[in-house]
């Protein structure tokens, strides 16, 4: 194979040259999160968990502080960080929905589910085998496989506009009546007229959101050691490279 | 019976009220409506020369806690001059008519002031076995609700009962107790809720519809702006608590003896629109929170429904034993991730015992 500076410079980023300049793996390799997906992945995961723990001691405060009220501002700071981070997550999300429109046709994938594609179908089916131990291998991907897709689109994509609209809804409780936020959130009064059933339900979604990340975590690690393609790596470098060269 | 024309002024000043004490009345009220001296002006100009508005007042289902509270108004001005502009009509309850004599006054106001009557409705109709778990007049009460509603203009809703339901509604609602504005579509409807409504809320909202002849401005549940635009929490005087992270643990704690936030012992303060920690109760003595007792949420829609009193968030039924959210959540995360380290100590063995395939030396 014939290896020309452009392949060389690439090869040398991943590190798979040997002292002579040869490259002993060059996999194919393909470009599919782009800077702005790679971007708001992260900002998104920091987000998320500074809103996960912060959400958390807003629904059960830490022990009480000693002294003086004026002393403290204890859940005045969580709160804080609570909706600094909040508006993070949605300008984030609106940033990302935006991209799909200038966007690679990965950018677009989190937001919908080819329910009509039978292939689809069967590579869910094909990657629940995977993971139940009933397969060899798994398919190579260059976007997310369809079992991520299914668990980003509905954990993920669904649950995090969910965690806007009912946040700044609750958001708009203390900004008031007159307030932007009430103007484009207080419909959800309408339909839970009573904001106890908003917190509840933004509770609960916090724990939807966790467990995604819990099974997005250990799958994206487990599939970085164990399946045909790289994984964090392509997070952090946008590009996919196969660890071999056969189909399917 | 009094006629078109008469005026409220001249109604007050023939039950022996002095000017003196409606100027006064005039300037409270526009206070407590968070309006200003120029208004009061305005209510008095309104009151002495615009017919006054008649208020039919009906029971339904209910416990009358809404009248209780309406009769101890703080102040005894505003009590009497209000119930007296109310009881000349109808109120089943407090006025001394009775039977077809009590009746002959509603067929009366409908004929005579039609389209411009209130109609003050205290309770609920159940509309179980076509409305039989409430008579009144011999009637089914979801009936004659409808025929006075008709010709209203416009229909008060007071107390949790009328607005949302309350406990007649609670699960499973055997009579199905209805909230007016499920039974009335085509009337305004001005939502007064609370477990009672606080006395100085009732008697203001009755004051400004009268006086004003409409209804004041309205939040997207229907209650009236002026005293149900901000949470309890949001006015709490305990709040700096609150925000420092100081906080009740357990009653009777040294926290509790220094007044310390009630978030903890379910204080539902953040969830709660009502006036109780601006208007207080009882002229302004004291409400619950000061007591040392958090809010249950008495004026918010479902609130006997929606598990303990002293819990902030709604208890979860549907997995047959009472939950709530963290308790749900950490259970789901919890199996969640052992099946993960399950998961994972089976793919270590798999990959340790299973034969090297091409690609882990890829
Ligand atoms: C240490 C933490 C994390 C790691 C290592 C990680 C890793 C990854 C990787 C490797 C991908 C690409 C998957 C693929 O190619 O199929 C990905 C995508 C994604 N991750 Fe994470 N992730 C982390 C945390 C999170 C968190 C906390 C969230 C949000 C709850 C999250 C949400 C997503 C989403 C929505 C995508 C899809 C991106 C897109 O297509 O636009 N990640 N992550
Ligand atoms: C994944 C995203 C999010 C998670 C996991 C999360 C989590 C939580 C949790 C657990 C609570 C406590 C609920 C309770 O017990 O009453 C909470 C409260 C709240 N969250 Fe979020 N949240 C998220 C996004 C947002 C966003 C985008 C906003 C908008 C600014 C927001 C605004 C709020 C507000 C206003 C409260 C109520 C605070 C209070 O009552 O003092 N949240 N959140
Ligand atoms: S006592 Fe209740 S209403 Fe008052 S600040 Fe605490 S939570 Fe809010
Ligand atoms: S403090 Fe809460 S429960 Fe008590 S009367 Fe006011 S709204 Fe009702």
């Amino acid at each position: 194979m014939s290896v020309t500076s452009d392949d060389r410079s690439r090869a040398v980023l991943r590190g798979v040259m040997d002292a002579d300049d040869h490259v002993i793996v060059s996999g194919p390799s393909i470009y599919v999160y782009e800077a702005p997906v790679r971007i708001w992945h992260w900002a998104n995961a920091l987000a998320i968990v500074v809103l996960a723990v912060t959400g958390y001691f807003i629904g059960s405060p830490l022990p009480s502080m000693p002294g003086e009220a004026s002393d403290h501002f204890l859940m005045g700071y969580i709160r804080f960080a609570h909706f600094s981070a909040g508006y993070v997550l949605a300008i984030g999300f609106l940033c990302r929905i935006l991209w799909t429109f200038f966007g690679n046709r990965h950018s677009r994938q989190i937001f919908y589910l080819p329910v009509w594609s039978g292939t689809w179908w069967a590579g869910i089916l094909r990657e629940l085998r995977w993971y139940m131990f009933l397969e060899k291998e798994p398919y190579k991907y260059v976007g997310h496989n369809p079992l991520a897709h299914v668990a980003m689109f509905l954990m993920f994509t669904l649950f995090t506009a969910f965690m806007i609209v009912t946040g700044f809804a609750l958001y708009s409780e203390g900004a008031g009546i007159d307030s932007w936020q009430a103007k484009l959130f207080g419909w959800v009064f309408t339909y839970f007229p009573n904001s106890q059933d908003v917190h509840t339900l933004h509770h609960l979604g916090m724990w939807v959101i966790v467990v995604f990340a819990v099974i997005h975590i250990y799958a994206a690690i487990r599939e970085d050691i164990m399946s045909r393609q790289t994984m964090i790596s392509t997070m952090i470098s946008g590009e996919r490279q196969f660890r071999d060269e056969r189909e399917g | 019976m009094a006629a078109a024309t008469e005026t409220f002024y001249e109604v007050i000043r023939r039950q022996g009220i002095t000017r003196r004490s409606f100027v006064k009345f005039c300037n409270l009220t526009a206070a407590s409506l968070g309006l200003g001296p120029i208004a009061a002006a305005e209510m008095a100009e309104a009151l002495e020369t615009k017919p006054r508005t008649p208020v039919i007042w009906m029971h339904g289902l209910e416990c009358t806690c809404c009248s209780e509270s309406f009769i101890r108004s703080a102040h005894p001005l505003v009590k009497d001059v209000v119930l007296s502009m109310i009881s000349l009509d109808y109120d089943d309850t407090i006025m001394a008519a009775a039977g077809h004599q009590a009746e002959a006054i509603l067929e009366e106001t409908k004929q005579k002031y039609k389209g411009q009557y209130i109609l003050a409705v205290e309770g609920n109709p159940p509309l179980n076995e076509d409305g039989m778990f409430c008579i009144d007049g011999g009637k089914p009460f979801v009936e004659k609700l409808k025929w006075m509603a008709e010709d209203a203009m416009a229909i008060i809703a007071w107390g949790a009962c009328a607005s949302w339901g309350c406990v007649q509604a609670a699960k499973p609602n055997p009579t199905q107790a209805t909230p007016i504005d499920k039974v009335i579509k085509n009337k305004p409807i001005i939502k007064v809720p609370g477990c009672p409504p606080i006395a100085e809320v009732m008697t203001g909202v009755v004051t400004y519809i009268t006086t004003f002849g409409r209804l004041p401005e309205l939040d997207r549940q229907g209650r009236p702006k002026m005293f149900y635009s901000q949470r309890i929490h949001d006015k709490c005087y305990r709040r700096p608590h609150f925000d420092a992270g100081q906080f009740v643990e357990s009653w009777d704690d040294d926290g509790a003896r220094k007044g310390y936030c009630l978030y903890k012992m379910g204080c539902k303060g953040p969830t709660t629109y009502n006036a109780c920690s601006t208007t207080r109760w009882n002229g302004g003595v004291s409400f619950p929170i000061q007591s040392g007792h958090g809010c249950i949420g008495c004026s918010e829609e479902g609130f006997w429904d929606k598990g303990s009193f002293y819990d902030r968030l709604t208890t979860i039924t549907q997995f047959g034993v009472e939950r709530n959210a963290d308790q749900v959540g950490g259970a789901v995360a919890g199996v969640v991730g052992a099946a993960v380290a399950v998961h994972a100590a089976a793919t270590a063995v798999k990959r340790l015992t299973g034969k090297p395939t091409e690609k882990t030396d890829a």
